[in-house]
């Protein structure tokens, strides 16, 4: 799918190519192509507007589909996760029916009607809203990237994943609307006391997180609809919890709880599982913000390139600790860099999508890329994680640059761990 | 309306926002009262509210009860009345969890090993189970009640419940046979993973934007 390239950029493309472009246009209007028949499209009737329908992509895009893990074999698929085709995303909004998902006990079918989200604990009056009082509030629309803790898993020393929908697929951006969790708190009147908060789901895990409340009042939205309409079920409807810049499973989906505490409950949810193996047999907890992290989507593993010449090479960018400043891409293993043009917008927790022109000249190249956010923080290679922590046991919070080899006949691999 | 206490948090965080909206490469980057790094960016506008909608529907915590299920596990608050003991545990085991689990926790059809590994953090192979990796005993009364089992979860009674966490424990080797867990019991176990978390510290890399001749 080609994207139409912004205007300014084909200026100064037509610009600082004017020369060589000139002869090539001479040689192209030599060469004659084909007659180019009138298509059957033009020829007969189309499909006829239904009375009421919800609109499909097209057949012919029915490849772009969210994948299960094709490295790991999972023995049940409830508590398993599917991943985003970021090679076939354009822009920086994954469609709906594209958003990755991560159950821990399956997707549940839940009534709007009969749901109903809880507020109590350390709080002056506890209070239940259904969703019709939701929707009532004052709203908050905000792009925010998600991504799964267990983003790059399977991918860290060497390679595992052929494409970037299993290496990085643990990944989407989203339009999310809802009304701030501190409307709800300050309602039922936070205590003092109260430092923590959990969030909990009404699915069969009934899935729990504690987060300090000063998150919680900062920026989390407890999120009705996402890129212009109802959440999807398998994402968390009627509602859930959106926690910017954090690692997925904070977001509590089919949110049904809120339980104001003075400490952290240390669940098994963050205790045993999204922790981060350390030095010295040691766990690091409540490591949640999303670190800042890029990848080249474009091209990516399994692809190949039609041929030595002009690749856009096209990303995404994103940092839970703030917006993106740069995007640096490599084209030789990391030995030199060139830093790639944002497109906008460019907004905070959000993805950005980066690009920059390459003349490829067919022989072997590496490709990766390298994000710096607005703190300042660069994005390191997986061998700079390696130094601080332990690459053993249950890996999370992989934000290590990942590289993409390519061969003479234009393969694209996964060089993880290789360069 | 909101209360004075809160306005003034308000206060407190929008100015400290105001300070992290304008802060520059390696300012300290903002945490929780309890150290979590935040990766806060500064205020985020929310709507004034000048007729302070206000839709809850009071309620009590005793209206809330059947949903009120979380135990704060470090020190076992939550834990209802009820017992359970290792024999009885093992009962409820071979009926409602072996089929996905194995027999004694070993593993099966479905799931890996819920025994040992304990010591095996300090190796490059980590073997995670409820024995070596769980800081508090009381984590396995709250996670098999509301998530165990897979197809049937909630379904277990608080003696059920106390019962095979005993018989996980047991079978990890930290309470003797003929234990009996209970709302005072559970919180004792002393887990061998309790001092192993050390709090989010990153970042913990140092990468420099080098752009030519890097390596």
């Amino acid at each position: 799918m080609a994207q139409p390239p912004d205007t300014r950029d084909r200026r100064n493309f037509l610009r600082r190519t004017a020369a060589l472009t000139g002869s090539a246009l001479a040689a192209t209007s030599a060469a004659r192509a084909a007659p180019l028949p009138v298509p059957s499209s033009a020829r007969e009737t189309g499909r006829p507007i239904e009375p009421a329908a919800y609109g499909m992509p097209s057949k012919h895009e029915e490849y772009v589909a969210r994948r299960r893990t094709d490295v790991l074999k999972n023995r049940q698929n409830w508590s398993d996760w599917s991943m985003t085709p970021l090679q076939h995303q354009p822009g920086i909004i994954t469609p709906n029916g594209l958003v990755f998902e991560r159950h821990h006990a399956g997707t549940p079918d839940i009534d709007p009607k009969t749901h109903r989200l809880a507020v109590h604990g350390m709080v002056k009056q506890p209070l239940v809203f259904t969703m019709d009082d939701l929707v009532r509030y004052p709203s908050v629309s905000r792009f925010h990237f998600h991504e799964c803790s267990g983003n790059g898993l399977t991918d860290w020393l060497k390679p595992a994943s052929t494409t970037v929908q299993q290496t990085h697929g643990l990944l989407s951006g989203v339009l999310w609307t809802g009304v701030p969790a501190s409307t709800l708190l300050e309602e039922a009147g936070i205590d003092p006391r109260g430092k923590w908060a959990l969030f909990e789901g009404a699915d069969a895990s009934a899935h729990t997180r504690s987060i300090p409340i000063e998150k919680v009042l900062d920026d989390t939205i407890i999120a009705y609809a996402m890129n212009g309409e109802a959440l999807r079920p398998e994402n968390g409807y009627p509602v859930r919890a959106v926690i910017p810049g954090w690692e997925g499973n904070v977001s509590v989906k089919w949110l049904r709880r809120i339980k104001v505490g003075d400490q952290p409950w240390y669940f098994r949810s963050e205790t045993a599982r999204y922790t981060d193996p350390m030095p010295d047999g040691k766990w690091r907890k409540f490591s949640m913000v999303m670190e800042c992290k890029s990848v080249i989507t474009t091209p990516s593993g399994g692809q190949q390139l039609k041929g030595p010449g002009f690749q856009e090479v096209r990303g995404l960018a994103w940092s839970g600790a703030g917006r993106i400043r740069a995007v640096d891409v490599s084209f030789d293993g990391g030995r030199n860099w060139r830093e790639a043009m944002l497109e906008e917008p460019v907004m905070d927790k959000s993805l950005t999508r980066f690009k920059i022109g390459w003349n490829w000249d067919g022989a072997p190249a590496v490709l990766m890329s390298r994000a710096v956010d607005s703190t300042g923080y660069v994005q390191p290679s997986v061998q700079d994680i390696q130094k601080a922590r332990a690459i053993s046991g249950f890996v999370q919070h992989h934000n290590g640059i990942q590289p993409w080899s390519v061969n003479t006949n234009g393969e694209v691999r996964n060089a993880i761990g290789q360069a | 309306m909101r209360s004075a206490k809160l306005s003034l948090a308000a206060a407190a965080l929008a100015a400290a926002a105001a300070i992290w909206g304008c802060a520059n490469v390696g300012d300290v980057a903002p945490k929780s009262s309890d150290g979590i790094p935040l990766g806060a960016t500064g205020a985020h506008p929310v709507q004034p509210l000048p007729d302070k909608p206000r839709f809850g529907q009071a309620v009590s915590e005793s209206d809330l009860a059947a949903w009120n299920i979380d135990i704060r596990t470090s020190d076992g608050m939550g834990l209802p009345a009820g017992r359970g003991s290792v024999a009885e545990g093992r009962k409820v085991y071979d009926a409602k969890c072996a089929s996905c689990h194995g027999a004694e926790g070993k593993g099966g059809p479905v799931y890996g090993s819920m025994v040992g590994g304990i010591g095996s953090f300090t190796t490059n192979a980590r073997v995670l189970t409820p024995g070596s990796m769980y800081p508090y005993a009381p984590i396995l009364f709250d996670y098999i009640r509301r998530a165990m089992p897979m197809d049937r979860p909630q379904s277990l009674t608080a003696n059920e419940v106390y019962a095979v966490s005993a018989y996980l424990l047991n079978l990890n080797g930290l309470i003797p046979g003929e234990a009996v867990m209970d709302a005072a019991s559970l919180p004792k176990v002393q887990m061998p993973n309790r001092d192993g978390f050390i709090l989010d510290d990153r970042p913990d890399t140092r990468a420099v934007r080098c752009m030519t001749n890097c390596k």
